[in-house]
């Protein structure tokens, strides 16, 4: 479903400053393939997701979706294909419009026309989708997102990018910056969909347990590489011991790592 | 009574213009000031054609096209060019100046004796013995229809579109809209209502001037402003209603400001200056209340 071959990012490049956030990656995932990507911060996780949506051109390589070249695509072209959740809840939504708007916004990628954009029976649309995430939304689809919580947002945000059912579905740390109780609702909620909806998706995660509760296969990034890739079985019985270890045996030392682990 | 069935006329035909910059302002986040030379760019183009003997309403039309193109202009340096969005604007104006002086052929057009959409419609109207009211009410039914279409059309997908590349570009990307091409779109609807508003107030004054679009962002803004203070609101249909009538207020304003402000020692030319001196305490007065809750503590 994704194909990614030497795919490399440099920033400043050809500068004192150049930055590698990404060193010639190949990497491919299978249909439904449930991906949670683990790294301190600088890996390329983010830089890593931002290329597949197209929001940056890498410096070397190729993406493909579907089988499809879209390396050359931008941002809103390879749309089509993917849906994307972002960390901060605000990044998802357009807080000035209603819930029913946003949602109206996400219902097609592509040729939009001179329809209008909320109708009665859209609303019953996103009324039923709504009451599937137990946010209490369904009852507020003509508020502003302003009005909502954190959680809210995001919840709506996730039912945003899921609800056209998208080749693939990139999640940037997207509970990261909720409370627990919030999180754990919206992992609830990505883990229904992805699996009612049999979503290929990747994860970005700054948490551990995380990584390791959900998904059938972990990778973890360090430095621009691949350093650790997991599925199956395997990925099942590993614990948060395993990647202790394999972090000391590469000497990682990152505060932030160690303590998402508590 | 004829004062104030002027400035209701003149509150409705720039009310048009202020419409525009709604848009561009509010609606797409984009201070355009493209308006100063997109205004007497449709009044230039309509003087030029009525002048040459053209019927008053295709004259009106090219004025509305005049603005769209100048839109569309400002809308590229920003979006392909990667201009500033406030330099891009200020390009497009300047440049008009001198466009709109190649078009008139000379700073200024009377329209003496030619007849005018004014004097059609006086002229057509007669029969149903309206008297003086009968281009209020047209201008009010011409105002009323446009309002109604930009209702509309800001509900539709596109309009959706259009209103959440303002509201947050990033998440409209993502969700495969071509943010370029709704800025665009915005800024030509924006220019072209501008135009219409410059086309109908040279027919309705009865001559274009190079230099009559000087400020009319910042009348615009103080329309939207007046508009946004006495009903506040948020769902389209009542930011198109507010701006219309914060334009008609702003004009009554100004007409017995320039009746009477002599008697306070203002002169007709200080306009402009009271004008800004609006925007400014508009703009300042939410500044101003959050330096104060900050001070003491309170929470609006």
């Amino acid at each position: 479903m994704l194909k990614v071959t030497n795919l490399s990012k440099k920033f400043l490049e050809g500068t004192n400053n150049e930055v590698v956030a990404l060193k010639g990656i190949d990497f491919s995932m299978n249909r439904g393939d449930f991906l949670t990507v683990i790294g301190s911060n600088g890996a390329g996780k983010t830089t890593f997701l931002n290329l597949i949506a197209g929001s940056l051109f890498p410096s070397t390589g190729r993406v493909e979706i579907a089988g499809e070249d879209v390396t050359n695509y931008s941002e809103h072209e390879r749309a089509a294909y993917i849906g994307r959740v972002f960390q901060e809840p605000g990044k998802g939504t357009a807080p000035g419009m209603t819930v029913a708007q946003n949602l109206s916004l996400a219902l097609k990628k592509s040729n939009r026309g001179l329809r209008k954009g909320v109708t009665p029976k859209r609303k019953e649309l996103f009324y039923e989708e709504l009451s599937k995430l137990g946010l209490g939304l369904e009852e507020r689809l003509d508020e502003k997102v302003r009005h909502l919580s954190g959680g809210q947002r995001q919840g709506v945000a996730v039912l945003m990018s899921t609800l056209t059912t998208p080749k693939l579905l990139l999640l940037d740390e997207h509970t990261a910056s909720l409370d627990p109780k919030n999180a754990s609702k919206i992992i609830e909620i990505t883990r229904k969909l992805v699996k009612e909806k049999e979503l290929t998706t990747i994860m970005v995660t700054h948490d551990m347990k995380q990584a390791l509760d959900l998904g059938n296969r972990l990778t973890m990034l360090h430095r621009g590489e691949v350093i650790y890739d997991v599925n199956g079985e395997r990925k099942k019985e590993l614990t948060i011991d395993d990647l202790l270890e394999s972090f000391s045996e590469r000497k990682i030392e990152d505060d932030e790592l160690l303590l998402s682990m508590e | 009574m004829s004062l104030l069935i002027n400035s209701l006329e003149q509150g409705l035909v720039y009310g048009l213009m202020a419409l525009g910059v709604l848009i561009t302002f509010r609606v797409l986040d984009f201070p355009d000031l493209t308006v100063d030379g997109s205004f007497p760019m449709g009044a230039g183009i309509t003087a030029s054609l009525l002048v040459m003997g053209w019927n008053p309403i295709p004259c009106i039309l090219l004025g509305v096209v005049g603005g769209v193109l100048a839109g569309t202009f400002t809308g590229l340096l920003s979006t392909k060019l990667k201009i500033l969005n406030l330099l891009a604007g200020i390009l497009t104006m300047t440049l008009l100046y001198s466009v709109n002086l190649r078009i008139m052929g000379r700073p200024n057009i009377p329209l003496i004796g030619r007849e005018t959409l004014i004097e059609q419609v006086d002229r057509l109207m007669a029969p149903l013995g309206l008297g003086q009211y009968s281009s209020l009410i047209f201008f009010a039914a011409l105002v009323l229809v446009v309002k109604l279409l930009l209702d509309v059309f800001f509900n539709t997908e596109i309009g959706l579109a259009l209103r959440a590349t303002g509201d947050n570009e990033q998440m409209i990307k993502a969700q495969g809209v071509n943010t370029d091409t709704m800025k665009i779109l915005g800024l030509a609807i924006s220019n072209g209502l501008v135009g219409l508003s410059g086309a109908l107030v040279a027919q309705y004054s009865g001559f274009a001037d190079v230099g009559m679009g000087i400020g009319t962002i910042i009348a615009g803004l103080a329309s939207v402003i007046i508009g946004e203070t006495l009903l506040p609101t948020s769902t389209f249909r009542w930011m198109t209603t507010a701006v219309i009538t914060g334009s008609l207020i702003y004009r009554t304003t100004i007409m017995v400001a320039l009746r009477y402000g002599h008697n306070l020692g203002f002169k007709s030319s200080d306009l402009k200056l009271i004008t800004s001196l609006i925007v400014i305490i508009a703009l300042a007065v939410p500044q101003v209340r959050g330096k104060l809750n900050l001070k003491f503590g309170e929470e609006t």
